[in-house]
């Protein structure tokens, strides 16, 4: 007998077949309209200056030390699965969640498939493809990102450039962007002191 | 307009144009002697008196220049040091865009570029000024604060405003320099030719960013901390006695990389592009982002934009 978390996953895998047969089998004009999460980064073409697939590079999700893969502890057993949204004691209690109202951990992480993410309509991301979840709400902000413009790009502005995930600079639990110590002040003007012959 | 410089005051002091003399060089070379006396322009040589502006070079004079500075440099500096002097790409035309909803005045941009374009450490020169404005007040440069020194920023009811060279199509410091030791070039990068800059401060004088900078005294840059890769009419160590600017990275950015403020800040305020390339990031933000020009009314014609990126 299948246990229920397998069954679902059948289940979900069984439409997802169908589902895909009956886009391929319509038009080409109609397969286009894909869920705004499901086309690739390279793929989507709602803005000029579109990012190259081969000329982007993002880094690796920032996983905190040892915490990846998900799966070492939740494989079903070490850790049952409990979908109750609930305050975490133990285990995660470190993260301080600050993200918009009601929210709990499996809004975004799988609980079927632990070491993935997924969007509102079920679809897995890997965690390396986590802008398609941030851009699930914050869309603009995906739009600016892909043509380079939220966010930093290093590399070559004539060639291949390198990009951050959102999470890179985003803490996705808090993701507000921390306050940073200054560098020092320019010396004002009056305490200048020209040295003859320079300083050693 | 005619491209040729004029004489520089220093070569005036012989009563004798500097072009074709070369011919006579012994001649020139007394002549050079007695205006180092007349001048007090005593630290010169022969060759750096008689050097001509950067842009009536010919191959070989360069070459010639460029192997002297290297040399100069690598010796002061204990470490080899490159000169180069890269053309300008053709087709391109640099622009710059500063997301003001996003700078949160770190100053992060301003030791980058202090360390990227060997700056003065002692007597201090930075090309970028982060100001500190009032939200309340706008963009007021009445209202603006350099010398902020919070322990942390952004600061409630503030934003930040970093300032540096506009690179500006209708350049004021380009027309006032009596001597043409500054130009723009075919990129819209305006440049200084250190070895021309008699030290007038008129383009300082004229800037309304106040972007440029006067060596006052002799510049101080630890041999551990220079950046070797140089350029002529960049990041080259300048004496004492001339102006320098940003250059928009020029030893970077003609070889296709970003401007190291660009790369160093953390919100990623700072964009940079071809904007003659339909496709690039500076094109996509002038044509879809409110944008504004510093100063705009007194028709510089800014190649730097701020924005608000939210
Ligand atoms: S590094 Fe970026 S955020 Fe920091 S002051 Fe410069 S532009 Fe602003």
């Amino acid at each position: 007998m299948l246990r229920d978390e397998e069954r679902r996953w059948w289940l979900n895998g069984g439409l997802r077949l169908a589902m895909a047969a009956a886009l391929i089998m319509l038009p080409p004009a109609l397969r286009a309209a894909d869920p705004p999460g499901a086309a690739p980064v390279a793929g989507a073409k709602e803005a000029p200056g579109d990012v190259d697939p081969n000329q982007i590079q993002v880094p690796p999700p920032p996983f905190s030390e040892g915490i990846f893969p998900c799966t070492q502890c939740h494989d079903g057993k070490t850790v049952k699965l409990n979908t109750t949204p609930r305050k975490l004691v133990d285990m995660h209690d470190d993260i301080v969640l600050n993200h918009g109202p009601n929210r709990w951990c499996l809004d975004c992480h799988s609980a079927e498939h632990r070491d993935q993410l997924h969007l509102v309509d079920g679809k897995l991301i890997d965690f390396s493809k986590s802008y398609l979840l941030c851009g699930q709400c914050h869309g603009n902000k995906l739009r600016d990102w892909k043509v380079g413009v939220h966010g930093k790009r290093t590399g070559y502005w004539n060639g291949q450039k390198q990009y951050l995930l959102c999470v890179n600079c985003h803490n996705p639990h808090s993701p507000h962007f921390k306050p940073l110590k200054p560098l020092p002040p320019p010396v004002p003007p009056d305490q200048i002191v020209a040295v003859e012959g320079g300083r050693p | 307009m005619s491209d040729t410089p004029k004489t520089s005051a220093s070569s005036l002091a012989c009563g004798e144009p500097q072009s074709g003399s070369r011919r006579r060089f012994i001649r020139a070379a007394g002549c050079a002697a007695v205006a180092a006396a007349l001048t007090g322009c005593g630290n010169l040589t022969t060759e750096e008196f008689l050097q001509r502006n950067f842009r009536e070079l010919d191959k070989k004079e360069l070459a010639e220049i460029i192997a002297r500075l290297e040399k100069e440099y690598t010796a002061k500096f204990r470490k080899k040091v490159t000169v180069a002097a890269t053309p300008p790409m053709p087709g391109v035309v640099f622009g710059y865009a500063l997301d003001l909803s996003r700078c949160i005045g770190c100053r992060r941009c301003v030791y980058a570029c202090v360390k990227e374009n060997n700056q003065s450490r002692d007597p201090q020169i930075q090309w970028i000024r982060v100001l500190q404005m009032d939200k309340a007040e706008g963009v007021n440069v009445l209202h603006a604060d350099p010398y902020y020194d919070p322990p942390l920023v952004p600061q409630e009811g503030h934003f930040y405003m970093p300032v540096q060279c506009h690179q500006c199509k209708n350049p004021p410091c380009v027309k006032v320099c009596p001597v043409k030791a500054t130009w723009q070039e075919p990129d819209g990068i305006t440049v200084v030719d250190y070895n021309w800059c008699i030290g007038c401060r008129y383009c300082m004088a004229a800037c309304p960013y106040g972007a440029r900078r006067f060596n006052w005294g002799e510049p101080h840059l630890p041999p551990e901390e220079i950046n070797p890769v140089t350029e002529y009419l960049g990041n080259r160590p300048r004496p004492k006695g001339v102006v320098e600017k940003c250059t928009f990275c020029i030893q970077r950015t003609r070889k296709g990389r970003y401007p190291a403020c660009v790369e160093i800040c953390p919100t990623g305020s700072r964009k940079f592009g071809n904007l003659l390339d339909p496709g690039s990031e500076i094109r996509y933000v002038i044509e879809n982002k409110r944008v504004f020009l510093f100063k705009e009314e007194l028709n510089t014609q800014p190649k730097f934009f701020y924005f608000y990126g939210v």
